[in-house]
């Protein structure tokens, strides 16, 4: 009986000496928690209950409102380009990154990074020199009659740049931890290259390509200011759902705004719910490629 | 297979990885490239699978030139030293895999896939782990299901790098007899790289000792061992005692004592080192003659059939100790113990003149 209690106390005793006292624990987490409480789960119940707050017939009116159906629809449409050309790219880059030497490797990191760093308004100026009437392509693009600002084009090319990093961020790491042993082991084996990536790459970064797919997508579909420099807000043409909430907003009508909003925040809901449902598959196999590599 | 390399280089920036490599490997034979890190091995084993390409040179595979082949046409079976066994694939899987790419009209039916891959896993004593995957396996089970794999396509030769670098050392013994075995009944021509050199001498049937990018010295692992060509094959196969020379007209004069040396008759008061094994010095309680070097016991180890002994010179400038390996009879006949004074004579050694530099 000693015998089995005895390790028990001491692994409890070494565990308490180890440990901060109770009041400094309970207070990091209440502080934690009153932090999140306040900035976080109250403005977004707030969302659901203003959006609710003239009744449910109000809030699908304001959904199923035409405007505000062609702004969910617009968003959709460039999110449904925006996220696979990133998908590609996303891809392709990490893949030149971590698999190759090559010169300059680093420069393009920085650049994969720098929608991160540059604020999506001056991303979305940007798009407005190059492409605008008083741009540099503008007299070119005017005279071939291609509109890219205040078009749709142009909302897809500002999101495409604010959403480059996602994907490429997330794989990088990934793809250079598991190096390209197993890639020549498959070529050597006979494979060609389509085989090496769908049967040897492509199931190793699955996880995590889904991950920053459901990353960037979330931010496709709610990036505000580059979108809002190229758009021109053109009711029913080029407003996307975060646009038309502002819209709303400075119109005073708020029920309609919140409810739209409301999408917005059970994407945001949902993106979290798969997000951490990934998360926890990617841990596993990272675990698994950490004792692969240290064995 | 047979395989022939001839004047390879290969350069990765500013360091010469190979220079001017020539090596003829036969048909069936185990050949084992040694070297430290850095030596060119490595790089030498993957240009010969086609994974790297040399800058200059030539590969034949049986007389063919394979210089500009792919990896994939090759048909090499190349084992990695972290074993890179496809992670989100069973063990069969794996195994199965080389079969598996194959184009539909080569591509054995699946009934056949089966029972190949199985054979194959029989082979390396791993049938039961068929259904786990690589992360479930110890590094032994993995490095042999990584072996396994590379049969698979049936290679026409054999490339292992480093195959038991990663594996602790009781593990590492058990495999690399098993490899010889594995050889033997097999028969398929196979180069392995290694840093170790009782594995490589243990192992192969021919040795082949690099040093920064250049071979050595090519032989059975007894010519390897017992007539080094260099100083650094000397000082990289086993441990070896160094003695300052001196060479004139066939005699020579190792720290003092004098030794014919027919083999550099031409030498004209010439400076050398004489390089000599631990176990091909003779040692004495009592001078035998005047050719011998008095010495004093700082050391002894005499764990196991064999006694180390380390001295030091006594009216000698060198102060580097000295190793002797003597048998346990001898040690006790001599019944040494430290601070004894003694008297050494080199029964067998080579005389390499210093470089000029």
């Amino acid at each position: 009986m000693n015998a089995t209690t005895l390790p028990t106390t001491a692994r409890v005793r070494r565990t308490r000496a180890t440990q901060e006292p109770a009041w400094v624990r309970w207070s990091l987490i209440g502080l934690t928690l009153a932090f999140l409480t306040l900035f976080l789960f109250v403005p977004l119940i707030l969302v659901f209950y203003e959006a609710l707050k003239k009744g449910t017939d109000v809030y699908f009116a304001a959904i199923i409102e035409p405007d505000a159906l062609s702004a969910i629809r617009l968003t959709l449409t460039v999110a449904a380009i925006a996220v696979p050309l990133n998908l590609v790219f996303g891809v392709a880059a990490a893949w030149a990154i971590a698999k190759f030497e090559f010169r300059g490797k680093n420069l393009l990191i920085t650049l994969i990074d720098l929608p991160f760093s540059v604020s999506p308004v001056v991303s979305g100026l940007i798009y407005v020199l190059i492409f605008g009437l008083q741009g540099w392509l503008g007299p070119w693009l005017a005279e071939h009659d291609i509109k890219v600002i205040f078009a749709v084009t142009g909302i897809v090319l500002a999101t495409v740049f604010v959403t480059v990093p996602f994907i490429a961020r997330e794989l990088i790491p990934l793809m250079q931890a598991q190096g390209t042993e197993e890639e020549e082991a498959a070529v050597a084996l006979g494979a060609n290259g389509w085989q090496t990536f769908s049967r040897v790459t492509l199931p190793n970064i699955k996880w995590g390509l889904l991950y920053g797919t459901i990353l960037c997508n979330a931010r496709a579909m709610g990036e505000f200011g580059a979108v809002s420099v190229v758009s021109g807000h053109i009711r029913g043409s080029t407003n996307t759902l975060p646009l038309h909430v502002e819209i709303l907003y400075n119109e005073y009508n708020f029920a309609a705004a919140f409810a739209v909003a409301s999408l917005l925040a059970l994407l945001a809901l949902v993106t979290l719910a798969l997000k951490t449902m990934v998360e926890s598959r990617i841990t596993q196999p990272k675990e698994n490629a950490n004792e692969h590599r240290s064995a | 297979m047979s395989i022939e390399v001839r004047n390879l280089s290969k350069q990765f920036g500013t360091f010469a990885a190979l220079r001017d490599v020539s090596l003829e490997v036969r048909s069936g034979e185990l050949l084992a490239l040694l070297g430290p890190s850095g030596s060119g091995k490595t790089t030498l084993l993957r240009v010969i699978a086609g994974l790297d390409v040399a800058d200059a040179g030539q590969v034949l595979f049986q007389g063919e030139d394979a210089t500009d082949q792919h990896v994939r046409e090759r048909q090499v079976g190349f084992v990695f030293q972290h074993y890179a066994l496809f992670r989100n694939m069973t063990i069969f899987e794996n195994v199965a895999f080389g079969l598996r790419v194959r184009p539909k009209d080569v591509r054995p039916p699946d009934a056949e896939i089966r029972e190949r891959v199985h054979e194959l896993l029989k082979l390396v004593q791993l049938d039961w782990l068929a259904e786990r995957y690589p992360h479930q396996l110890s590094g032994g089970q993995r490095q042999r299901i990584a072996l396994a794999r590379a049969l698979a396509v049936e290679p026409k030769v054999l490339l292992l790098d480093e195959p038991f670098g990663a594996l602790d050392a009781k593990v590492r013994k058990e495999l690399r007899s098993w490899l010889r075995r594995l050889h033997d009944d097999m028969h398929i021509t196979s180069v392995f790289v290694t840093h170790d050199q009782e594995e490589a001498l243990e192992v192969a049937d021919r040795v082949v000792v690099m040093n920064e990018g250049r071979i050595e010295q090519i032989g059975t692992p007894d010519e390897v061992y017992e007539n080094p060509a260099s100083p650094f094959v000397y000082e990289f196969l086993g441990n070896v005692n160094l003695f300052h020379s001196r060479l004139h007209r066939g005699r020579a004069w190792i720290d003092g004592i004098e030794v014919d040396a027919p083999e550099h008759a031409e030498a004209e008061e010439l400076a050398a080192v004489a390089y000599v094994r631990p176990h091909d010095i003779e040692v004495d309680r009592v001078a035998q003659g005047e050719a011998a070097l008095a010495a004093r016991v700082t050391h002894v180890l005499s764990v196991g059939p064999i006694v180390r002994l380390e001295l030091i010179r006594e009216d000698s400038e060198d102060k580097n100790p000295i190793q002797v390996e003597i048998s346990k009879e001898r040690f006790r006949e001599l019944q040494l113990v430290r601070g004894d004074q003694v008297f050494i004579k080199p029964r067998r050694f080579d005389l390499f003149p210093n470089r000029i530099h």
